[in-house]
């Protein structure tokens, strides 16, 4: 009786039900982290689709309408799929370790919210085998594209965002209500590690926009389905509404993909520069700012519809504030380097071609800030670029080294260093070659979402293709490295890292099952 | 250096200097200056932008990359301890705060000036369809006859598939350009008949959306006579890349000669909406307008990609009963691609249109429609 006792309490369940009926965080996390990277294969497949129609202009490989949705389905599985459940698993895995909790606050919901997104992606996948064809709109959707003018599986879509929306705002209750009321004894706010911070406020802006994104969808729903006109034109509708509805919940969705990852490159550059992060408490002001922000931009997505003038100049400037706070940030990490005591693991790297690349992207976003010039960039490739920069060798590239940095730690064995290595390079040689001339396609005329295009576009098409093959398969080493490190390696100490920082490298590698039971001796707790 | 290796450099630049030359197009970087004041004033709005990017890119950067080298304990370095600074941290808060009001000042002036659409001396509705630009001339007086056409994309199918060379102006050359006078303030009112659409003349730095229910304001000048070339830059469905916007710049008293064939040529139009055509003069035109307009959705040979382009092939439709197939092209099927080809077409061209499909692709009806069977369906509906 007793054993039977110990084993429920100490150790995971057996098989397919551990799973399946998990409320442990790590083992949520863990599902998530997979979850992820399966989407993210499934959405690169996607991409590598589309960079292969884009190889040479003619139709080679794929009819207009397939491709158009490629486009869409490389941004919605990549979105949702990838990038945000990667968040939300290095949340379940981290936050309970770094504020010293037990566990997330409400462990069952938290198993419902991993649950509904295989469902939810299944059913939006579903979509390419059916006549109809799956959503070809874009993943911003505009009425009435998306909705009078719409294939019929845009119902499955519209349901299948629902869900997506659903997990979205349990997991972010259940963070807010883990960081506010589980940190140990001696954690106060000032003391949390940055990723702590950064999720806390992303998962205010999720509880603030998800719910934003359910109703847009839903007004579609009710379009299509039953009659209203919200986006009609002719039924006194206005597409326009859409826009503004939609982007309200996507700019902030934007600082949702970015604003943990700000949070985990402040984790790793003090650990491998070996000295404390340079300025904690701006970062923490910073990202709040960034956060408050992010709700009264929304327009600059929508320069060239018409705005009055009065309008387009209110987010012009707001946005062109943006660049202070994130500048704040980035000047911060190059100050933490400055006069450190670096070494150069995976981990590193990934974290200091973030900073570049990620700071290369939001150059070209304060460019794109700048209405009369927007009018030339908007919805040509050089906003393809912006936006890829930004989020591969920005977001991506963040949980690519959160991944290197906290595998030893989750699985109890150093990963192999030259393996990631070999991917650093190749990921960041492919992202460059992929990504960079798409600057060019798009300040020479070639607008986004085209399946052919014309002559003068097609050298560095050619050249982003390639790019786009060599970042793609080079993700296949991530996966051997991970599979390598879970199977064995060279056991891992509890500090892995000689300057690693932090509650969760005062637990053993692997962190055992449970942890944190009783609270961690508040003299372990260090001002970051 | 060996005369083996300097071989191979004289082939390498020999080769690069080819490219570049062959190529110069082909690698264009940066954005175009353009024809108009505002187009060169948005230029340099990007290229200021740009600089003050890469001078902040050079000192962050720069800073970070001597940390790099210098900085890494391989090399035996020690960390330092500091980790704040009020005034450092205030410094680069207050320094890109200036930076961008001394963006802001020309950006918002630029941007007053390309608002500024008040008298135009030429006014013309752009109106976006799926796939394809109408443009309205606005008339003065309503007697006067009113030039209006669709103008759409004129390559060829066998380029884009691949069975013909490319020419080289793949992509971008349409049947009917939009013709305007050059130094002349020309309005653009720009709306849409179905999705969003954007009408975007990157060489007049001109991008507005085309959307259903609205009516934007655009204008340009432009300054030098030309054939300037764009796309439409808004996701609007299947043949979203296959609408390109071509623009005649031509000096005033052509563009008057001009506008007047065209007036002729569309009072002529009107007076033929009766006439009596052939078998094989339908067909022909016929064969035309479906290449042109058709083909994108129901395919080369009439198997359409069904189901949302269904097939013309055997289509109960197109075999069926004469008047019903006549009024389903006049007024297009609501909520789908298929378009209300009444508005678009003139009586004769839909009848055209009609007995081509009714006699091609396997279907053997034998029917000619007359422009007058269309007419008195057209005035009914009207």
């Amino acid at each position: 009786m007793s054993a039977a006792h110990d084993d429920h309490h100490h150790g995971p369940a057996k098989g397919l039900s551990r799973w399946l009926f998990t409320t442990n965080h790590k083992d949520i996390g863990t599902l998530y982290l997979w979850f992820s990277f399966a989407m993210f294969l499934l959405g690169g497949t996607f991409a590598m689709v589309i960079r292969a129609e884009l190889f040479q202009p003619g139709l080679q490989l794929v009819d207009p309408n397939f491709f158009n949705q490629m486009t869409t389905m490389h941004g919605l599985v990549m979105v949702f799929g990838a990038v945000m459940p990667a968040f939300v698993g290095l949340a379940n895995w981290l936050i309970p370790m770094m504020i010293g909790a037990p566990d997330m606050a409400l462990p069952r919901m938290n198993n419902w919210s991993f649950w509904i997104l295989p469902f939810a992606f299944a059913m939006l996948s579903s979509t390419l085998l059916m006549d109809a064809g799956a959503p070809n709109f874009g993943w911003t959707f505009y009425a009435p594209l998306s909705t009078t003018y719409a294939p019929e599986t845009v119902t499955f879509f519209i349901f299948a965002v629902h869900l997506m929306g659903a997990s979205s705002i349990m997991g972010s209750i259940n963070i807010i209500a883990t960081v506010l009321n589980m940190r140990a004894p001696g954690m106060t706010m000032m003391k949390m590690p940055l990723f702590v911070w950064t999720w806390l406020i992303t998962a205010y802006l999720l509880l603030a926009v998800m719910p934003v994104l359910a109703g847009v969808v839903t007004m579609m729903l009710f379009d299509v389905h039953f009659g209203t006109s919200f986006f009609n034109a002719a039924g006194g509708g206005d597409p326009v509404l859409f826009q503004h509805v939609f982007w309200f919940f996507g700019h902030p969705e934007v600082y949702i993909m970015i604003l943990p990852a700000f949070g985990i490159i402040s984790a790793i550059i003090p650990t491998f520069a070996r000295k404390r992060l340079f300025g904690y408490d701006s970062m923490v002001y910073a990202s709040a700012s960034i956060a408050f922000l992010s709700f009264i931009v929304w327009a600059h997505h929508m320069f060239t519809v018409g705005m009055p003038i009065a309008g387009e100049l209110f987010f012009m400037y707001a946005t062109m504030l943006i660049a202070v706070p994130t500048g704040v940030k980035v000047f911060n990490w190059t100050a933490t380097m400055f006069r450190g005591s670096m070494s150069f693991e995976t981990p590193m790297l990934f974290a200091i071609a973030f900073v570049v690349l990620f700071t290369m992207g939001g150059f070209t976003g304060l460019m794109l800030a700048i209405t009369p010039a927007d009018f030339q960039y908007h919805d040509t490739y050089f906003v393809v670029a912006h936006f890829h920069y930004v989020l591969v060798p920005g977001a991506v590239f963040s949980i690519m080294a959160a991944a290197y940095y906290w595998l030893p730690k989750w699985t109890g064995h150093m990963y192999d260093e030259r393996l990631g290595k070999l991917h650093f390079w190749m990921s960041f040689i492919g992202v460059n070659v992929l990504f960079f001339p798409q600057h060019f396609l798009g300040l020479a005329g070639m607008p986004r979402r085209i399946p052919d295009y014309a002559l003068q576009f097609a050298d560095f098409n050619w050249i982003s293709s390639i790019g786009g093959f060599m970042f793609g398969a080079s993700q296949l080493i991530l996966l051997v490295v991970v599979i390598k490190c879970i199977k064995g390696g060279k056991k891992a100490t509890a500090q892995v890292w000689e300057g690693a920082q932090g509650l969760e490298w005062t637990l053993e590698s692997p962190a055992p099952y449970h942890t944190f039971t009783t609270p961690p001796d508040p003299k372990l707790i260090h001002a970051q | 250096m060996l005369p083996k290796a300097k071989l191979w450099l004289g082939l390498v630049v020999a080769a690069l200097m080819t490219l570049s030359t062959n190529l110069q197009a082909a690698w264009e970087l940066n954005m175009t200056q353009g024809v108009t004041q505002i187009s060169r004033d948005t230029y340099d709005l990007h290229m200021q932008i740009l600089w003050w990017c890469v001078a902040i890119g050079v000192v962050v950067f720069g800073v970070m990359l001597w940390s790099i080298i210098n900085h890494r304990k391989s090399k035996g370095a020690v960390a330092a301890s500091f980790h704040e600074s009020t005034k450092v941290e205030i410094l680069w808060t207050v320094i890109p705060f200036i930076i961008l009001i001394l963006m802001a000042i020309p950006a918002t002036r630029v941007l007053t000036e390309a608002y500024d659409s008040s008298e135009s001396d030429l006014d013309i509705q752009v109106t976006g369809y799926q796939w394809r630009w109408e443009y309205r001339y606005l008339r003065e007086d309503a007697n006067e006859e009113e030039v209006a056409f669709y103008s759409i994309l004129s390559t060829p199918r066998d380029q884009i598939n691949n069975d013909l060379p490319k020419e080289e102006h793949y992509l971008l050359e349409v049947d009917k350009p939009l013709v305007i006078p050059v130094n002349k303030k020309v309005r653009f009112l720009v709306t849409s008949n179905d999705v969003i659409h954007a009408w975007w003349m990157p060489a007049f730095a001109v991008k507005k959306d085309a959307i259903p229910g609205f009516i934007n304001e655009a204008w340009t000048i432009v300054e030098e006579p030309g054939i300037y070339r764009g796309q439409c830059a808004e996701l609007c469905g299947l043949d979203h890349g296959f609408m390109p916007i071509v623009v005649h710049a031509v000096p005033q008293d052509e563009y008057d000669a001009w506008y007047a064939g065209q007036q002729q040529a569309a009072a002529a139009t009107r007076a033929a909406a009766n006439n009596v055509v052939t078998l094989s003069a339908a067909l022909e035109q016929g064969e035309e307008i479906y290449n042109r307009i058709c083909i994108a959705c129901h395919q080369a040979n009439g198997t359409g990609l069904p189901p949302a382009f269904p097939a013309l092939a055997g289509s109960a439709v197109a075999n069926g009963d004469v008047e019903a197939n006549i009024r389903l092209v006049i007024n297009g099927v609501p909520g789908t691609a298929m378009a209300a080809y009444g508005r678009q077409l003139n009586t004769v061209e839909l009848s055209a249109i009609i007995t081509y499909i009714r006699n091609s692709f396997g279907n053997s009806t034998g029917d000619l429609v007359q422009p007058a069977d269309v007419n008195t369906i057209l005035q009914e509906a009207q």
